[in-house]
């Protein structure tokens, strides 16, 4: 049966499945709902969740929101918390710290308007943060960009499964329009899954060395060991988590690059211009690191991009990267609560046919 | 022969690095006899700061996180939190739970939150050289109060415990003072009060220690012990706060 | 088929709720949805809105710009959402509280949904007289369907309540009649 949720309803919906027994987090707009949602449905021992006690804490700021996510991933919990773009940058500092210290976590980011305060329209502003690790240091986050309801669901679980097979921080990376937007969707009925056993957890040391969680590595060369068995643990994700969505592109003339809300109002476009005859596809990366690149690396000798994001080009450059100067990429895109319609996109497709 | 000192079962036997008359070394020692005796070594999980303490983990021998700076109380909080069964402790330097974490440490605080915290209060940052701490002394000279700490320009010291212990959610709050034997063994009181009400169930339970940083202070070792009884004792008072 | 809707209104008038009731009917129905609404600190006073997005397949931007249907409830929306109705769409205006001026390229349906409430008993119940019009204008979803949403809707084991949702729902699709 499908129920009508909100984006921010399905992932802690999601989250909830996937077993997450620890949420912090700090009222911010526009993701309320999902912590909202989460101090409805985790409270341990109430009529409204049966089955194991969960943990929910409304923190004092988003740097003690992450602190205590990281907290509780060392203890060995699910743990998860959600902000948007000015919580998620105080967040910088603790989730650099859950890279360094290899703690499993997901983080929830519902991007508003920046620079600083904003506003609290959808954005895809936080692109660079995002992807390129966002805080100090030499590390990187799974980061999912889910483009419906249905799919924040279930990338929501995905996510916290990424999270304990590789010990990373993962992200979910959503807009205001897909936070507050309802969709019905359908619940999977599988079991409540659990965390595998974290024999690293902090638990008290009965019949084992103590262990230690830190990211501190003062003795020499101490770090950069550190710092290769990251990259090596990156190089195996970059082998094994790369996700997109590919829309008509065999026979593609142009070739659309969206992410997120962007992604559907971009379809929106195509599949009117397919109504008309033009060769347009779509493609839409999932995972936003690792990024997909093999998808672009067509020999198609006549083949454009258009890159539409909700920021003035962030995606824009791993597309450019991925293209490596093969095809011509274009840009079209919109900030500050500006967001592409479909009626520009497919003006800016039909001068570029 | 008759074995009447040895080291305890929650401390490591990894050398400290601490400078000659810190005290550091002897509250770390404090931490792990109230842990042997209270036998709770494989139940326990320790929160270290950043700070001089930052690698406290290397020589304690039980379960520890590190923290970033001043969200000890943060990650302890969660911990408790998932393991209610565990002794969890944050032991804290002055700029990590009165400057830098003073919004976790009031609301770890004013949560009620079942956990002991140990707060090292040695009147300057160390870790860094020396600057001004919340905790300085009017007149005390830092690296960054060269003329010495000024009400006019840098305010007062900050009697955090005295703040936290006017909360209804803080359960116990003592200060005590590493100048003398007898003010160690105060301190290994206190130290053991405060995980004991948390196995009690008791609720949040700060110990602050008055702690030579001889280095800093520009004393001897002895010089500063004596600092601590003439000077800082005076801003300061130990006994118990709540 | 694709059917683009904007509510608009007053904070208070039930607007994301009556956006919510059509979109869930519409999933009762098996068909694509999106309800998109207005949020943050324009939610309090001031004006409100939703968008509902009704197609048969995969719905692009949930973000209306330019709509079929328009259901204004109060004269400041009308302001802010006119421009954005398409050539030949439909104007359903609670004319309580609005007043629609000359319009030509449009089709209007306006009546006192406000002064219709308040007769029925409840002031909060113009906002599903006005789906009782756009229903018996556009067949936009069944009113069994309607009907089994408000069932399932909070406040609904208040019979009271769910006798005055209904009765309001009743008046609008007889209105349209007339």
């Amino acid at each position: 049966m499908k129920i009508l949720l909100s984006g921010n309803e399905a992932i802690a919906q999601g989250a909830l499945a996937a077993g997450c027994d620890f949420y912090a987090g700090y009222p911010i707009t526009p993701q309320n709902e999902l912590i909202a949602y989460m101090a409805k449905h985790m409270g341990a021992g109430t009529k409204r969740s049966p089955g194991p006690s969960r943990i929910f804490v409304q923190a004092e700021s988003e740097l003690a929101a992450i602190s205590m996510v990281y907290g509780a991933a060392a203890a060995g919990a699910r743990a998860m918390t959600s902000s948007s773009s000015p919580g998620i940058s105080l967040m910088q500092e603790g989730i650099s710290y859950l890279a360094g210290a290899r703690l499993p976590a997901v983080i929830v980011n519902i991007m508003r308007g920046g620079p600083g305060l904003g506003n609290i329209a959808p954005s895809q502003a936080d692109y660079f943060q995002a992807t390129r690790g966002g805080g100090h240091g030499d590390y990187h986050l799974i980061v999912l960009a889910p483009a419906s309801v249905q799919e924040a669901y279930d990338l929501t679980q995905t996510a916290f499964d990424l999270a304990d097979k590789y010990r990373i921080p993962v992200m979910i990376l959503g807009d205001g329009i897909l936070g507050q937007m309802m969709e019905p969707m359908q619940l999977s009925v599988q079991k409540i899954k659990t965390a595998p056993v974290k024999k690293w957890a902090l638990t008290g040391c009965r019949g084992r060395k103590p262990n230690i969680i830190k990211s501190f590595f003062m003795r020499e060369g101490g770090l950069e060991q550190a710092n290769l068995k990251l990259q090596q643990s990156y190089e195996s994700i970059k082998q094994a988590q790369i996700r997109f969505e590919g829309l008509f592109l065999s026979d593609a003339e142009i070739v659309v690059v969206a992410y997120g809300t962007m992604a559907r109002i971009a379809k929106g476009a195509i599949n009117r211009l397919r109504g008309a005859g033009k060769k347009i596809g779509l493609l839409r990366p999932i995972g936003l690191w690792p990024f997909p690149q093999k998808p672009f690396q067509s020999k198609a000798r006549r083949l454009k991009y258009l890159v539409v994001e909700m920021s003035y080009g962030q995606m824009l450059e791993d597309v450019r990267l991925a293209v490596e100067g093969r095809h011509p990429v274009e840009f079209l895109g919109r900030s500050g609560g500006g967001v592409p319609s479909e009626e520009e996109i497919i003006g800016r497709l039909q001068r570029m046919l | 022969m008759e074995k009447i000192f040895k080291r305890c079962q929650s401390l490591s036997d990894l050398p400290m690095h601490y400078c000659p008359g810190c005290g550091h070394g002897i509250a770390h020692r404090l931490v792990a006899e109230a842990v042997d005796e209270l036998g709770v070594r494989e139940e326990t999980i320790g929160v270290a700061p950043v700070g001089c303490a930052v690698v406290a983990y290397d020589y304690w021998n039980f379960d520890c996180s590190e923290a970033a700076h001043g969200r000890a109380l943060a990650v302890a909080t969660a911990i408790k939190r998932v393991h209610p069964q565990k002794l969890v402790f944050t032991y804290q330097g002055d700029g990590d739970l009165a400057a830098i974490g003073t919004n976790e440490t009031i609301h770890a605080a004013n949560r009620g939150e079942n956990l002991s915290v140990i707060f090292i209060n040695n009147a300057v940052y160390g870790m860094t050289g020396g600057q001004l701490a919340p905790t300085t002394l009017l007149g005390q000279k830092t690296s960054t109060s060269v003329d010495g700490r000024q009400k006019q320009l840098h305010g007062y010291p900050l009697k955090i415990s005295e703040i936290l212990a006017a909360l209804p959610g803080v359960y116990y709050v003592e200060r005590v003072s590493l100048e003398s034997p007898a003010g160690v063994l105060k301190a290994k009181r206190a130290v053991k009060q405060a995980f004991q009400n948390q196995l009690n169930n008791l609720g949040f339970s700060l110990v602050e220690v008055l702690s030579p940083c001889p280095t800093y202070w520009g004393l001897s070792p002895q010089a500063a012990l004596q600092w601590i009884k003439d000077v800082m004792q005076k801003e300061f008072p130990v006994g118990r706060i709540k | 088929m694709i059917q683009r809707i904007i509510i608009g209104g007053s904070g208070g008038q039930g607007v994301m709720l009556l956006g919510k009731v059509i979109a869930q009917s519409a999933m009762l129905e098996g068909k694509q949805v999106t309800w998109f609404p207005a949020y943050g600190a324009e939610v309090r006073g001031g004006t409100s809105h939703c968008m509902v997005t009704i197609a048969d397949s995969g719905i692009g931007s949930p973000y209306i710009t330019a709509a079929d249907t328009l259901i204004i409830l109060n004269q400041p929306s009308l302001g802010k959402f006119k421009k954005l109705i398409k050539a030949n769409g439909l104007l359903i205006l609670n004319s309580s509280l609005a007043e629609a001026g000359r319009q030509t390229k449009i089709k209007v349906l306006q009546f006192p949904f406000t002064g219709i409430a308040l007769k029925l008993g409840n002031l909060k119940v113009a906002n599903m007289i006005a789906l009782g019009v756009l229903v018996a204008a556009q067949k936009t979803v069944k009113v069994n369907n309607i009907l089994k949403v408000f069932k399932s809707m909070a406040g609904a084991e208040n019979p009271k309540l769910l006798e005055i949702n209904r009765r309001a729902l009743e008046e609008g699709l007889q209105l349209n009649h007339g």
